[in-house]
């Protein structure tokens, strides 16, 4: 498939560097500031080395890419709340061409879903946005191979910076701004890291799951949604001394969202440690599924992306 | 009227665990002495083909009565020779730990503690606070409730409840699987 990718953070860039492994080609790369467009295929790695010394993917027009040859749009902007803009626009553009969409952004299928699916249904092309729901882990592609109907609920740890910081304080009876500045030293957190430890980021990813499950009227206003910032270490060690600890677990029902910290059993699934993430699909005839491992991350949530195309191209 | 409002007000639920002997009749001649003494059936758990080391089933009982009957329940069966393996309401209230977290000592904890054990059907039966800062500041409390299993999300809203008036946060527990 030819691809072209807008957007060139850790997972537009991982998408340009990986997409050739996967048999596709990539025909435009736009970021902020200017684009690469080859309609026979640009030089990934010409492209990621220009990004990396001049700050931008090429000298041509953002707008270019979006108008060159491609199959399917990936959409790596970052994500926006309220108007989902320019994410929702790039969609727009794309099935308004009749071609597909894949979303590692998730504004426009957390804020906008209804009017994604619209655009969708007067299109050739599909929109599909495994990237955007817990990275490397294939949480949508199971639920559309189960059915969404016979998902009755979804619950996990679906922010691995929250995790790492509430893993490592219960572990080390450290306290909050200590911990986050080890992980902002690390890079697993961001240096402002509201989005993941507010629950703002969970809540999204449950709003899509919450989008896909029911009729698709759900946006982050919907959301009941409270963070980590304010457990101290002394009620980590009141649950660790009863065998249980503190998760910021993420639900997602046909009809509802809700993100907070939440005990668990030290033994639970739920109980991942570091910036691991798992999901829990309810299902109506097979019981609790579960599926962890990577949630965020360049490479990983590319993988998410590539899965995609691969749908795409069947 | 209001006598009989009264009992029906404090009748409890309550779990018994017997032991049959796997011979027709058994199940009838253990469940009689329950209503004979005042006992209303809920549901009768009767685990067939598992076994007890000695090979009896075991069965367990979910009941209702008032508090003053549920000896006389327990003796009427075991005189009328069924084995009971446990008796109480412990094995039928749903245990509900969570944490609180903020100025909890500020905030009358003796009056938060009351107003969660006002719930019907709602006990604590355990509290541990951890004030590291001493009780001037914020602090953190572990709950272990003991709740009739219907009532569990009426006492969770009581409790955001209380937490919300005070300022505090409550971290609730996950119940995983399906409610």
């Amino acid at each position: 498939m030819k691809l072209a990718v807008v957007g060139a953070g850790a997972v537009g860039r991982s998408v340009v560097r990986m997409a050739g492994e996967y048999g596709h080609t990539v025909t435009a790369v736009a970021d902020s500031s200017g684009a690469a467009v080859d309609s026979d295929g640009l030089d990934a790695e010409a492209v990621l080395s220009r990004k990396s010394a001049r700050g931008s993917v090429g000298a041509a027009d953002p707008e270019d890419a979006l108008a060159t040859e491609y199959d399917a749009l990936v959409e790596a902007t970052p994500t926006t709340l309220g108007d989902a803009e320019p994410g929702f626009s790039h969609v727009r553009q794309a099935l308004d061409r009749d071609r597909h969409v894949v979303l590692a952004n998730k504004g426009p299928v957390a804020e906008r879903y209804g009017e994604v699916r619209r655009h969708e249904a007067e299109s050739e092309g599909e929109v599909l946005f495994e990237a955007t729901v817990a990275g490397a882990i294939p949480v949508l592609g199971t639920i559309a191979d189960y059915g969404p109907a016979q998902v009755t609920a979804v619950r996990g740890v679906l922010n691995g910076t929250a995790n790492f910081i509430l893993s490592r304080m219960a572990a080390e009876g450290l306290d909050y701004e200590h911990v986050l500045a080890e992980a902002q030293d690390l890079g697993v957190a961001e240096a402002d890291p509201a989005f993941d430890v507010e629950g703002t980021d969970a809540a999204l990813k449950c709003v899509i799951l919450a989008n896909v499950l029911g009729d698709g009227s759900h946006t982050l206003a919907d959301a009941e949604v409270s963070g980590i910032v304010d457990i101290p270490p002394s009620a980590l060690s009141l649950a660790e001394e009863d065998g249980r600890t503190v998760r910021l677990v993420g639900e997602a029902t046909p009809t509802g969202i809700r993100v907070g910290p939440r005990l668990v059993p030290m033994e639970s699934p739920l109980a991942v440690d570091g910036t691991e993430n798992i999901v829990q699909l309810e299902t109506t005839h097979a019981g609790t599924l579960a599926l962890r491992g990577r949630g965020a991350g360049g490479d990983e949530t590319a993988s998410a992306v590539l899965a995609d195309v691969a749908r795409l191209d069947r | 009227m209001s006598a009989v409002a009264d009992v029906a007000e404090t009748r409890r639920a309550y779990t018994v665990r017997l032991e049959l002997v796997d011979e027709p009749g058994e199940l009838m001649r253990a469940l009689r002495p329950i209503a004979e003494n005042g006992g209303n059936l809920l549901s009768v758990f009767h685990e067939r083909g598992n076994l007890t080391p000695r090979g009896n089933i075991p069965v367990e009982v979910d009941l209702e009565c008032s508090p003053g009957r549920f000896d006389d329940v327990v003796a009427g069966l075991r005189d009328a020779g069924v084995t009971v393996t446990q008796a109480g309401e412990d094995g039928y209230a749903e245990e509900v730990t969570l944490l609180l977290v903020g100025h909890l000592v500020d905030t009358d904890l003796s009056d938060t503690l009351a107003t969660v054990e006002s719930c019907s059907g709602a006990s604590v039966t355990d509290f541990s606070l951890d004030a590291p800062a001493g009780t001037d500041e914020q602090s953190s409390a572990r709950l272990r409730l003991a709740v009739d299993p219907p009532q569990v999300d009426e006492v969770l809203s009581v409790v955001r409840d209380v937490a919300d008036r005070k300022g505090l946060q409550v971290v609730e527990p996950l119940v995983e699987g399906e409610r």
